[in-house]
């Protein structure tokens, strides 16, 4: 499982990389692997609003539809056009290339919510062996 | 039962088999007090002679051979025997849809071809699988541009088919819309300059029907204009779909939703079904399309097949969240609708919408010179609305007697066209049909 | 058992019917014209006009027959085999009911009709109504909807509007988690919000969790009885009580009807309102996936909401469309519903009798129960409760070398079977839910549960096969994916060639 350390992970699989008030949100590679070959991806309209935990994109398998949640709170920035026609990229490379959202944070506390890599590596092992 | 294919002895070895002595011991569960202990109330079992006879009556009870100019969306068209003879065959009539794709590669490939020749004749880029009907499909291409334009509001012309409209209004109600009709101008058509002051900022869609009910063809590139100039859907609906055959495509003219009812091409009148529905729109609104889709892929090998796909958008898998509670199109009578464009092909469909408009301008031209009046004149295909002089109940024995149905009568839908009926005249009526319907008019005018 | 080919279908490179056309060949013939030619442009204003369609077929009625005739030979159907999707209920379509639907004065009726011309197709509906009221011990029917999923919409919009005059529609809808997924569709369509149903260990209906969840806020229960697992609901005299103490009503998905006929009525076990699909208990056929026909069945609480028109007869016998119903819901489909569909439902309960459907429902109970015996030492059972018509077993224990239960199903049909339905319910992981229906003999049976049981073996011994499964088939495993991702929904003139290569 890759898990790159500059990351932040919540317990629903997003992964948020932060920059300054700013964050890149994506899916994790544990997420993409459970779901199989992605064939769409809906995301949201730059200036969408979301407070943490509220649904903020829609990840598409043959057949399955998973909701991608807002790891923390903010506004959406910029969105990843390219998976409209490259949804292979979420399962090629998840925290690269396959980045969803742009996020200018609400509240930079919020963070502390999140899980580090370490944590976010144990919560997936105990989630599995349970 | 000869449908049956155990027999009684072969039932009690399999009883025995699981440790059981009769039939009701396999009934454990079910509680004793809500047990049925009297046999159903029902007719007689009848063999197939007699069933044959009970059905002869029945159909008896229809008047016979009547000359009927009844149209408003079920048209009486040519329909090749052929198609009664392929749709007839065990593997199309007795198969069930097809999610196992590899065993089910002569449905998908047929609804792949459905799918095309709807696009085709609409001038659309895609096309879902089918929908049970025009009506149905009507209601869920309101409901789509719900979905696709966030906007409340979406005009409806008064001239799309009125069951059509009740059935939109039914399914509609609780869908967090408002359903506005639009009354149609002096000449039986949408008029556009009424029509800007209506198309306001939370308008999402305007819904119009071409040839619109009194059988006249809207002006569809007008108001998609109109439509685009305000950022409002244009969904069109078709319910008599040979029109298409000559025509321009209301997805040349700008539509951006297009349904209907493709009864038409192939399948019978019925008394009202089953028929077969369609709904396409552009390449860019197919995750907001709902129904069975088909798309083509390859296998293993890399050979070409088909299969359902983009079925996230479906009940079965988003339950409560899917674009559309339908689980089924309608595939034996699309099926019957790619037959009939395979058969009839470039030339035909063309020859036989010609064929409609040249019985169409004969008859109005005889009817013009009795003391009656054609309303709304302008473009029309194969129905024109045709005023008597005194209400047609009053005259309508006359007409039956001669076996002769004239038209609908229109005052049931609308108070001001009271006297008036609705007249179809497809290519299934001779010159000397024709004739006879004018000499009827002239002696009840 | 080592895997034979089956058999080879027709004419395996048959492209489609767009690629076989030859400029200026056609499949039909008209009438000449009998009346003058029209100047069209006149006629229909110059704008309006279009040209021929570019990409429309020209092909001879030979190259139809052709074609489709080899089309339909890649077909598995009802016809050919055991079909045993569970709830989808795939019993033999007899060709009687074909016959009395192609009868001239049936299929040629235009229901715009005036009545009096058409008192047979009205007879028709009427007696059609008034079986299924007495087979579902319903007070009045509606044969409008044209589908299932149209019918629990119809449903669900009368419990609507019925509670709606008592002075509050409500807000909720509950539906157990083994439901069909249409159910919590259709109620959405309605209005209502949908809180699921956690099912108890037996895989039916938990009172208690139902106490808890039904309150004035909740408008109805939307049960399948028997469920989705083959179980008939043993509490729905209470369950109903419940739902109906607190103010709710009884919906009740009739897809498992065939279980019930002549043993006991949803109407005699607190059902509201149930619809009919047809095309599974009542013969009709499903056409490769249409068109099917919903009725919907109700209690006197909701008689007066069924959708206009209804069909009625005067008092001087004469039948006839009743418009004038103020508290109707509404129409849900122009016209009557499919009446074709329904004249076929007629024939075969007029062929069958009240004795006759009774014994369909008792054996397609037996067949059943005697694969659930013959496969319960090989497939895992995770509601070992007593099962009516269809019978739900987990793969878990075969899918352990990393393989899916669609890679069983796929292996079954190089045995000559269509697979049973797969993954659904939901309820159970892997499932495999088989549904024979009366129509299979014990020799069909037999063979079947040979094949299942051989599949249980190869999952061990040879995984490998199943996971490229089918091998017999005209087309192999197709690649969905693609499919999804780069979506290929129609044919175009400029991809004409050979794309098989």
């Amino acid at each position: 499982m890759k898990l790159p350390e500059d990351c932040r992970y919540s317990k629903q699989h997003e992964w948020i990389r932060v920059d300054g008030d700013g964050g890149t949100v994506g899916i994790t590679d544990h997420a993409q692997k459970e779901l199989g070959d992605v064939v769409f991806v809906e995301l949201p309209e730059i200036g969408q609003v979301f407070s943490a935990d509220e649904v903020l994109a829609n990840v598409e398998s043959v057949k399955a539809v998973s909701e991608v949640y807002a790891p923390v709170a903010g506004e959406v920035a910029a969105v990843n056009s390219v998976l409209d026609s490259a949804p292979e990229l979420v399962n090629q490379d998840p925290y690269g290339e396959a980045w969803f959202v742009r996020i200018k944070l609400t509240d930079s506390i919020e963070l502390d919510n999140l899980l580090t890599a370490d944590q976010y590596r144990k919560y997936v092992e105990e989630e599995s062996a349970g | 039962m000869r449908y049956l294919s155990t027999s009684s002895e072969q039932q009690a070895h399999m009883l025995k088999a699981l440790g059981l002595h009769s039939a009701e011991d396999l009934l454990t569960s079910i509680p004793e007090t809500i047990r049925l202990r009297s046999p159903l109330d029902l007719p007689p079992a009848l063999s197939e002679p007699e069933l044959l006879a009970r059905f002869a009556e029945l159909e008896a009870g229809n008047a016979p051979r009547i000359l009927s100019f009844l149209g408003a969306g079920v048209n009486q068209h040519f329909i090749p025997l052929v198609i009664d003879s392929l749709c007839s065959r065990g593997e199309f009539l007795t198969s069930y849809t097809p999610y196992q794709a590899e065993i089910s590669q002569g449905t998908l490939q047929a609804v792949f071809e459905f799918q095309t020749f709807i696009c085709q004749l609409t001038g659309m880029e895609i096309s879902n699988a089918s929908m049970y009907d025009g009506s149905s499909a009507l209601a869920e291409g309101v409901l789509m541009a719900r979905r696709i334009s966030r906007r409340r509001r979406v005009l409806v012309a008064g001239t799309v088919h009125p069951e059509y409209r009740a059935v939109v209004d039914t399914v509609t109600r609780h869908q967090d819309l408002t359903i506005q009709t639009v009354d149609h101008g002096g000449d039986g058509r949408l008029d556009p300059a009424e029509l800007e002051t209506r198309l306001g900022e939370d308008v999402g869609a305007l819904v119009v029907q071409s040839p619109n009910f009194l059988g006249n063809l809207e002006s569809l590139d007008v108001l998609a204009d109109l439509c685009r100039q305000k950022g409002v859907l244009l969904v069109v609906n078709i319910a008599e779909l040979l029109s298409l055959g000559i025509v321009r495509s209301p997805g040349s003219a700008g539509a951006d939703i297009v349904c209907g009812e493709a009864q038409s091409l192939g399948i019978s009148p019925g008394f009202g079904g089953p028929h077969v529905g369609f709904l396409a729109t552009r390449e860019k609104f197919v995750r907001n399309l709902p129904g069975r889709l088909v798309g083509q892929t390859v296998d293993r090998h890399g050979q070409r097949g088909y299969v359902l796909t983009l079925a996230t958008r479906e009940q079965h898998i988003r339950r409560e969240k899917a674009t559309s509670n339908i689980c089924t199109n309608q595939n034996l009578t699309a099926l019957m609708v790619t037959l009939f464009c395979s058969l009839l092909g470039r030339k035909g469909l063309r020859e036989l919408a010609i064929q409609n408009v040249s019985k169409v301008q004969y008859g109005l031209a005889a009817l013009r010179k009795l003391p009656v009046e054609i309303l709304f004149e302008g473009p029309r295909f194969n129905e024109f609305v045709l005023r008597l002089n005194r209400p047609y109940e009053e005259v309508a024995e006359r007409f039956h007697a001669a076996g002769v149905v004239p038209g609908l009568p229109l005052g049931q839908y609308d108070p001001r066209l009271g006297n008036a009926l609705l007249v179809s005249i497809t290519e299934t009526k001779s010159k000397q049909d024709i004739d006879r319907l004018v000499e009827l008019v002239k002696a009840a005018a | 058992m080592k895997f034979t080919r089956t058999g080879r279908h027709l004419a395996l490179n048959e492209g489609l019917i767009f690629e076989r056309s030859a400029p200026g060949r056609t499949g039909y013939d008209l009438p000449r014209l009998d009346v003058p030619g029209v100047d069209l442009g006149a006629a229909l204003g110059a704008d309006n006009l279009r040209e021929p369609i570019p990409g429309f077929p020209e092909v001879s009625e030979v190259d139809v027959v052709r074609h489709f005739t080899r089309l339909a030979s890649w077909n598995y159907s009802i016809d050919a085999g055991m079909y045993p999707l569970g709830s989808c209920t795939m019993k033999y379509n007899p060709r009687l009911n074909e016959r009395v639907a192609a009868m001239k004065g049936l299929a040629e009726a235009h229901p715009l009709s005036p009545e009096s011309l058409v008192q047979g197709s009205l007879e028709v509906l009427r007696l059609l109504a008034d079986c299924l009221a007495e087979i579902s011990g319903m007070d009045a029917v509606s044969l409008q909807p044209p589908a299932g999923a149209c019918g629990e919409l119809t449903g669900i919009l009368m419990i609507r509007a019925c509670l709606s005059s008592r002075g509050n529609p409500r807000r909720k809808v509950l539906i157990p988690d083994s439901a069909h997924g249409t159910n919590p569709a259709s109620a959405v369509i309605a209005g209502y919000e949908v809180q699921s149903l956690k099912s108890d260990s037996r895989g039916c209906i938990d009172l208690n969790g139902l106490e808890r969840a039904m309150n004035d806020e909740v408008a109805a229960l939307m049960l399948t009885n028997p469920n989705t697992l083959g179980i008939f609901e043993q509490d729905i005299v209470s369950i109903a009580r419940i739902v109906h103490d607190r103010g709710g009503l009884v919906y009740m998905d009739g897809a498992n009807l065939n279980a019930l006929m002549g043993i006991t009525r949803p109407g005699n076990f607190g059902v509201d309102v149930l619809h009919i699909n047809l095309h599974k208990t009542f013969s009709t056929p499903h056409g490769g996936g249409g068109p099917g026909a919903g009725p919907v069945a109700v209690k006197q609480v909701l008689e007066p909401f069924l959708p206009v028109p209804t069909v009625e007869r005067r008092e001087d016998r004469r039948y006839y469309l009743n418009y004038d119903r103020p508290d109707s819901i509404g129409r849900v489909k122009a016209f009557y519903g499919n009446f074709l569909t329904l004249v076929r439902a007629l024939a075969y309960i007029l062929a069958n009798g009240a004795e006759g459907l009774k014994e369909a429902s008792q054996v397609a109970i037996l067949n059943a129960n005697y694969i659930k015996h013959h496969l319960r030492d090989v497939y895992d059972l995770p509601y070992d409760e007593p099962i009516l018509h269809e019978v739900v077993f987990s793969s878990r224990r075969q899918t352990r070398n990393n393989l899916t239960v669609m890679d069983l199903a796929k292996r079954l049909m190089d045995y000559g079977f269509h697979p049973p339905t797969v993954a659904f319910p939901l309820v159970v992981q892997g499932a495999l839910m088989i549904e024979p229906s009366e129509t299979e003999s014990r020799q069909e049976l037999d063979q079947f549960i040979h094949a299942m049981r051989c599949i249980a073996e190869e999952a061990d011994s040879d995984p490998e096969l199943l996971k490229q499964a089918p091998h017999s088939t005209r087309v192999s495993r197709l690649d969905e994916v693609r499919a999804a991702r780069k979506p290929v929904l129609r044919w175009k003139p400029d991809e004409v060639g050979d794309q098989d290569s």
